[in-house]
């Protein structure tokens, strides 16, 4: 799509020629005669938008605009350093761990290796966007994909940093870090445990990754480095986009009709959590200034943010597949509902 | 996309962060404590690219002694589309294993140019009014610093005004920084952003204007007011938060700042 876009506006005779046979060689994946490599696509898109961006400047000038460009760029801005911090942690996994020392790390009972591997997520100093990548290195290193799902979910929500955020969004309310913490971690063992009973292998296609065999160690590092960066980074852009319409568009005040039911509050703020992809590092604050909603509502939306946003389904689709997010990412969301309910019923 | 383009693409992106981490640039968008992992997220990238580059230049080296990489390709646009299909091998040595890029990396061009070219602002006016007033009661209220008028965070103002009735404020000349928004009926506001990670979660604190109003106000100009407090408060029609009040005696324009946001809820 962006290659038939991308071609210059008027070259001269060749330019329907060029299209046509784009069309063609898109369908049938196989191209022949002229030839686009990506490279000078690449090239010809980055002069174009140079020569227009007079326009394309006037065109964002209108406060929506701005706005929504602002945040589409604070997401990819802010995101980018923790998805390049866990795909330089994938590589390493990739490369220089073997695979026997999982094999040792793990108890061999995926049944125990669950709730072991989601403790093991409080380790992961970071916020979602790092979580993925990671635990699709997990994946193909040969653990459990029970064991790695559960690590999935757990290491954005019960590392130190996103509790001790959540400490000082909440101040005097500890029990809104321990509830946190118990219900982030409930739904990551429920969700691994559920996949173990559930789970078909056949669901997990991970698309191929660039295979590493006859590479040198440096070789191997960096090229799963560039593969990941390029197709986790291209998804993150997808879920900016989407956090960006929200934020702009959006109006906010929709929000105050729902807070009065305890049951529909609970759900706004569930759907809320997947609409905005917040990172897991900075969502308390915001749920901390959601105060027209109870504190079960507002705890919904800091479990279920970690574990399931728009930003992560797009990335959780680029790790594992498509038929893999579809089914995994609404489970999780009903999981994350009940276990936060559950939790703030009994400690909040 | 192939690995040449790939590469071209880290390395501007690479670049683009860490031209924006290293300029005052990033601040419009994130805290400022993520700096460093800007910066060096900005030099990993470019790494990633140059080592790309490398290995595919070495790659190409080696494959060219083989004369079957050459075979059936070269005619289209000639030893460009050699190297240019980078899994070339791949393709050749066993056709079932051809692992095509996917198309959704070419959407990475897009926060490159938003960057790059547009560089949009701070948060403004627009987000400020279609937010809910974020202020929350402040934890102590610690005595004043000296100076007349005395410096204070638009922020640290409005906790004292509104939670605290003004009492710490003991009757003295103040002076805020923040921005104009004029909400539909033309209410005039002072605005400063709170953030606490980037901009997607930042929320607006706001200051309601009274006394002496500067007769022309345009929406997103940055605005010092010296003047005092008032027991005036309204709510915010959108989150019903309160908005204490600001009487004006003087009002003079000055710069943005350099960190846009008050990030004074991080520590």
């Amino acid at each position: 799509m962006s290659i038939t876009k991308a071609a210059p506006p008027g070259p001269g005779p060749s330019d329907t020629e060029v299209r046509g046979d784009e069309a063609n060689g898109g369908a049938t994946g196989e191209r022949q005669g002229w030839q686009f490599s990506s490279p000078l696509v690449l090239t010809m898109l980055l002069i174009l938008v140079v020569a227009l961006q007079g326009p394309i400047r006037r065109a964002v000038s209108e406060p929506v605009m701005q706005s929504w460009m602002t945040v589409f760029v604070a997401v990819v801005v802010q995101a980018l350093p923790f998805l390049v911090l866990g795909v330089l942690l994938s590589a390493m996994l990739a490369v220089f761990v073997p695979p026997s020392f999982f094999v040792r790390a793990l108890p061999s009972r995926p049944a125990l290796a669950v709730p072991v591997a989601g403790m093991a997520g409080a380790v992961l100093p970071g916020c979602e966007c790092a979580s993925v990548p990671v635990a699709g290195a997990l994946v193909r290193r040969g653990v459990a994909p029970a064991a790695a799902l559960a690590f999935l979910l757990s290491a954005p929500a019960i590392n130190p940093i996103v509790l001790t955020a959540t400490a000082i969004a909440f101040p005097g309310r500890p029990e809104m870090v321990v509830a946190r913490f118990v219900a982030s971690l409930l739904v990551a063992c429920v969700m691994g445990w559920l996949w173990q009973r559930l789970g078909r292998t056949d669901w997990l296609r991970p698309p191929a990754h660039p295979s590493d065999e006859g590479l040198g160690k440096g070789a191997a590092f960096w090229n799963s480095v560039r593969h990941d960066v390029m197709h986790a980074g291209g998804f993150l852009v997808v879920g900016a986009m989407a956090a960006a319409t929200l934020k702009s568009v959006v109006p906010a005040s929709w929000l105050g009709l729902a807070a009065d039911n305890p049951v529909v509050s609970v759900l706004a703020l569930a759907v809320l959590a997947v609409l905005l992809s917040i990172c897991s590092e900075a969502d308390a604050f915001v749920a901390a200034s959601l105060t027209q909603f109870s504190l079960t509502a507002r705890l919904a939306f800091l479990v279920v943010g970690p574990m399931i946003d728009l930003k992560l389904f797009a990335m959780q689709t680029a790790t594992f597949g498509r038929g893999f997010a579809l089914r995994f990412a609404p489970a999780t969301f009903v999981m994350a509902i009940a276990s936060a309910v559950l939790v703030g019923a009994v400690l909040l | 996309m192939n690995r040449q383009a790939q590469a071209v693409v880290l390395f501007l992106v690479g670049g683009a962060m860490t031209h924006a981490g290293s300029t005052d640039l990033y601040l419009r968008y994130v805290k400022a404590g993520l700096q460093p992992m800007v910066v060096g997220a900005g030099v990993v990238l470019m790494t990633a690219a140059l080592a790309t580059a490398w290995y595919e230049w070495k790659h190409s080296k080696s494959a060219s002694g083989k004369e079957v990489h050459a075979e059936g390709h070269g005619t289209g646009t000639g030893a460009g589309h050699g190297i240019g299909t980078g899994t070339g091998t791949d393709v050749h040595d066993q056709e079932v294993h051809v692992h095509r890029e996917p198309r959704v990396s070419w959407l990475l061009v897009l926060p490159l140019f938003a960057l790059i070219l547009v560089a949009p602002p701070a948060l403004g006016s627009y987000s400020a009014l279609r937010t809910g007033t974020a202020l929350q009661a402040p934890l102590a209220y610690p005595p004043l610093p000296s100076g007349d008028p005395v410096r204070l965070s638009l922020v640290d103002y409005a906790g004292r005004a509104a939670y605290d009735h003004g009492r710490s404020l003991g009757g003295r000349r103040i002076a805020i920084t923040g921005f104009v928004a004029l909400d539909g009926k033309g209410t005039p506001y002072l605005v400063r952003m709170a953030l606490n990670c980037c901009a997607a979660d930042a929320q607006p604190v706001k200051v309601g204007l009274t006394g002496r109003i500067p007769p022309v106000l345009q929406p997103d100009t940055w605005l010092e007011l010296t003047g005092t407090y008032t027991g005036r408060r309204t709510k915010d029609p959108v989150n019903k938060g309160i908005i204490p009040f600001f009487d004006i005696t003087e009002a003079k324009p000055v710069p943005v700042p350099r960190d846009p946001y008050d990030e004074s809820w991080n520590n």
